[in-house]
């Protein structure tokens, strides 16, 4: 491979209030290189690929980019314009996709004149249509991207980008909503558009991932970027001790013996909009004292399983039962009242009322409890020692009780509802994606309150897109796919991923 | 029940539809641009009054009919940059900007109305749009008079439910102005501008929404004098909701409210004398409302409508 730099970042710093993004980060990108951006959320990985794509205007420092020519230049900062024209192309976490759109159109939009009276759709199409012959990237084009499967809708964002010419791709954790195959395969093709010429940056924090697709590693740690290594150098656990600055401790789990049952759905059906919020026939136990998760690739069923046991949805047939009590019809109150704690995929949508303050959302299940009310009237002083007691226990740090939840970060927000959770002493506890965006502490902390609340007897059900996540906690595994879930016994990854894309293993 | 039918089958009840729905079908279109584009503009009732007042004004200057027409646009225009400049960059509240548009648009066209003519109990008239009376075409049955006894400014309002159909579904402007009422991070991530977009799409709809108002000057009634909008543009702003967006649809609409009204006027007098005056005057109302029901829980929201987006925050 020949080494030839195509793309320099020089002492790229960025700062939002008091918060230092980045600070300084050198980094190189060489034509035909696959470089993994390593780091913990809040690290600064995503900060600093906006500033290179021209999303945020750095604070200080430049970016070089190689022309068609091969000549180092200068790039515009702050211009989308002028990193698309420079040949770099950025495919969001967060897809940039209208949907009201088809997938051509979106990957048309902002290529054609918008002056022109009239479109030449078909030649442009047949362009598109090579390019997807050429990377092995296919998309339905004339189908409303509304309409597409997330992985879909990733490969019409690469297209996009290949149609501009990009050279430099930058993908933001493309695989956080893929099945281990589609990611594979998406590896694959990136493989192939490589040897193109392409070169890739790709953010993640999944080490495996990493080491087995990228051609070298940069870590970045608080902003600053604290390693860089060719991945045939690299060693997992020397890795993981850069992105935290200390040895990961790892979740150790004992085998106990489960005890009675706690949650029991028997032929539980839902049947949703459309097929990505449906169960099917779902039957299943969770017992005291055991963690039960449930491993699928996002919307095939999880929010439809998680709104019927929060009593947000009610099943069309089936029962559920916790603790030998029919919750089928329950309300959501109900619910809270049958000793069901609940830990919700949308921490900030459904997990919480950000205009309110903190102390007030740590009551917020418990409003009629007499401790915090009299006939009615809120007792203030009652809920400020509670919020200050459980601010100290679960280390929800932020700017006070007092402060309007929606100004904590994600991980704070996340122990907020852990508190509310478990202080409650649930039997059953839903935890919806528990620790998706949550850096490897805040992560660590979600784990082992779960543990903890399951060797005191509480029955767990995980719901997790993260298959290492539920091999590290789970007792016993079920797999989700297309509204039906069925138990497995194997722990073996390649076999539940198969089974989580829907192939019989 | 005869009389109803009747009513139905008469000529001079269709003439009269599409005659009401004219100003609703240039308010409505250009409504429903501002809304693709993601905007909500309730500018639209002073922007009515702003074209009506500035289109009338400049004919009886002397800049002649379609002078007139040009001049409403303009002056839509601008008060569409007005809305524009307050909710797309600095991202204020659509609802709040647009109500204080409309309360200045109105004041502003009244206080011009009043500078220029400060003495007059009785304003002066203008010589309006005649009915273009094609020959041959006016002389085809029924449909020669329902539509080519109609003024030029009816002929335009039909041409641009066309246009803006055409530009919204077959031009690359349309593709991106669809792109950026519905997730405007895919227009900037093309290198498109989010604000540009928008403020040339509101400014387009605001200048639709004047040649609504001017109809009422230049064509309907000759003159100008207070209160002459009366609710239109609110009307406009319940059909596009019940046009999905969508403006065949949005023609549909206007053409139906404007039968519900000659409806009504023909119906007082056939039955004027059992029933009280202002039941008539709420029925096209009423029934749009019940329209809007049926309509809108069907409705298909541009998704971005009423967020404001601000560059660099993701």
């Amino acid at each position: 491979m020949t080494q030839q730099k195509i793309l320099s970042l020089n002492r790229l710093s960025k700062q939002f209030g008091t918060v230092v993004a980045n600070d300084a980060v050198d980094l190189d990108l060489h034509k035909g290189e696959v470089l993994a951006l390593l780091g913990e959320n809040g690290a600064g990985k995503t900060t600093l690929m906006n500033m290179l794509f021209g999303h945020y205007l750095p604070d200080s420092g430049s970016i070089d980019v190689a022309g068609e020519d091969g000549v180092m230049q200068p790039l515009a900062l702050g211009h989308p314009q002028a990193a698309l024209r420079a040949g770099i192309g950025m495919v969001h976490q967060h897809f940039t996709l209208a949907e009201n759109l088809s997938a051509l159109d979106n990957i048309l939009l902002g290529s054609e004149k918008l002056k022109s009276l009239r479109r030449d759709r078909a030649r442009l199409r047949a362009r598109v249509e090579g390019i997807m012959a050429r990377s092995g990237l296919t998309a339905p084009l004339d189908e409303l991207v509304g309409k597409l499967s997330v992985g879909e809708r990733q490969r019409v964002e690469i297209l996009k980008a290949l149609f501009r010419d990009a050279r430099i791709l930058v993908l933001d954790e493309p695989t956080a909503v893929l099945t281990p195959q589609e990611a594979d395969t998406l590896f694959e093709n990136i493989g192939m558009m490589t040897k193109d010429g392409l070169s890739v940056i790709f953010i993640s924090h999944k080490l495996r991932e990493v080491l087995a697709f990228s051609s070298r590693i940069a870590v970045l740690r608080h902003g600053v970027k604290v390693g860089e290594m060719a991945t045939s150098d690299a060693d997992q656990k020397a890795i993981a001790r850069m992105m935290v600055g200390a040895d990961t401790p790892e979740a150790s789990r004992e085998i106990i013996a489960p005890g009675a049952p706690v949650l029991k759905m028997k032929g539980v059906s839902l049947k949703g909009q459309s097929d990505r919020d449906t169960l099917t026939d779902v039957s299943l136990t969770v017992h005291a004292n055991e963690i039960v998760g449930i491993a699928g690739v996002s919307g095939n069923g999880q929010s439809a399983l998680a709104a019927a046991l929060s009593g947000m949805r009610h099943p069309d047939s089936g029962t559920i039962t916790v603790e030998g009590v029919d919750v089928t019809r329950a309300e959501p109150l109900a619910m809270i009242r049958a000793h069901v704690g609940r830990i919700p995929e949308d921490r900030h949508h459904d997990g919480m009322v950000g205009a309110m303050s903190v102390a007030e959302n740590m009551v917020i299940e418990r409003l009629w409890d007499d401790e915090f009310q009299s006939r009615g009237f809120l007792k203030n002083e009652a809920i400020a020692s509670h919020a200050e007691r459980l601010s100290k226990a679960y280390d929800v740090r932020g700017p006070g009780i007092e402060a309007k939840a929606q100004l904590l970060s994600g991980g704070n927000i996340q122990k907020l509802i852990l508190a509310r959770v478990f202080e409650q002493n649930p039997r059953l506890i839903l935890a919806n994606q528990p620790v998706r965006g949550l850096d490897m502490g805040a992560a660590e902390e979600v784990r082992r309150r779960l543990l903890e609340a399951r060797d005191g007897g509480a029955g767990v059900m995980l719901i997790s897109e993260d298959l290492d996540e539920i091999l590290g906690l789970a007792d016993r595994i079920l797999v989700i796919h297309s509204g039906e879930v069925h138990e497995i016994m194997t722990r073996d990854r390649s076999q539940i991923g198969l089974m989580m894309a829907g192939e019989p293993a | 029940m005869i009389d109803i039918l009747h009513i139905l089958i008469s000529e001079s009840f269709w003439i009269a539809s599409l005659r009401i729905a004219t100003p609703l079908i240039f308010g409505v279109l250009g409504a429903l641009l501002c809304e693709k584009s993601g905007v909500l503009n309730l500018g639209i009732e002073g922007i009515f009054v702003a074209g009506a007042m500035a289109g009338w004004i400049a004919v009886w200057l002397g800049a002649g009919l379609w002078g007139g027409v040009l001049v409403a646009a303009g002056a839509g225009a601008f008060f569409g940059l007005i809305h524009a400049i307050l909710t797309v960059p600095l991202g204020l509240s659509q609802h709040v900007s647009g109500l204080g548009v409309t309360m200045f648009a109105t004041s502003v066209s009244y206080f011009i109305y009043r500078t220029a003519l400060p003495d007059t109990t009785s304003p002066p008239r203008i010589e309006p749009f005649q009915a273009l009376d094609i020959p041959i075409l006016s002389d085809l049955p029924f449909i020669g008079p329902v539509l080519f006894q109609q003024t030029a400014m009816t002929m335009l309002a039909l041409i641009m439910v066309g246009v803006v159909w055409y530009v919204l579904d077959r031009t690359a402007l349309g593709v991106a102005i669809k792109a950026v009422g519905d997730n405007p991070d895919s227009v900037d991530a093309q290198g498109l501008s989010v604000y540009g977009l928008r403020i040339g799409t509101i400014m387009a709809g605001s200048a639709l929404m004047a040649l609504g108002g001017a109809f009422l000057t230049m064509s309907a009634f000759s003159s100008f004098f207070f209160g002459m909008v009366n609710g239109r543009g609110w009307i406009c702003i319940a059909l596009v909701i019940f046009a999905s967006w969508r403006p065949g649809k949005a023609l549909l609409g206007a053409l139906l409210f404007g039968a519900f009204d000659a409806f009504q006027v023909r119906l007082q007098t056939e039955v004027g004398a059992f029933v009280p005056g202002q039941v008539f005057l709420m029925a096209p109302y009423i029934l749009s409302i019940f329209a809007l029901v049926i309509a809108a829980r069907r409705a298909d929201y541009p998704r971005a409508l009423l967020t404001p987006w601000f560059k660099g925050q993701r």
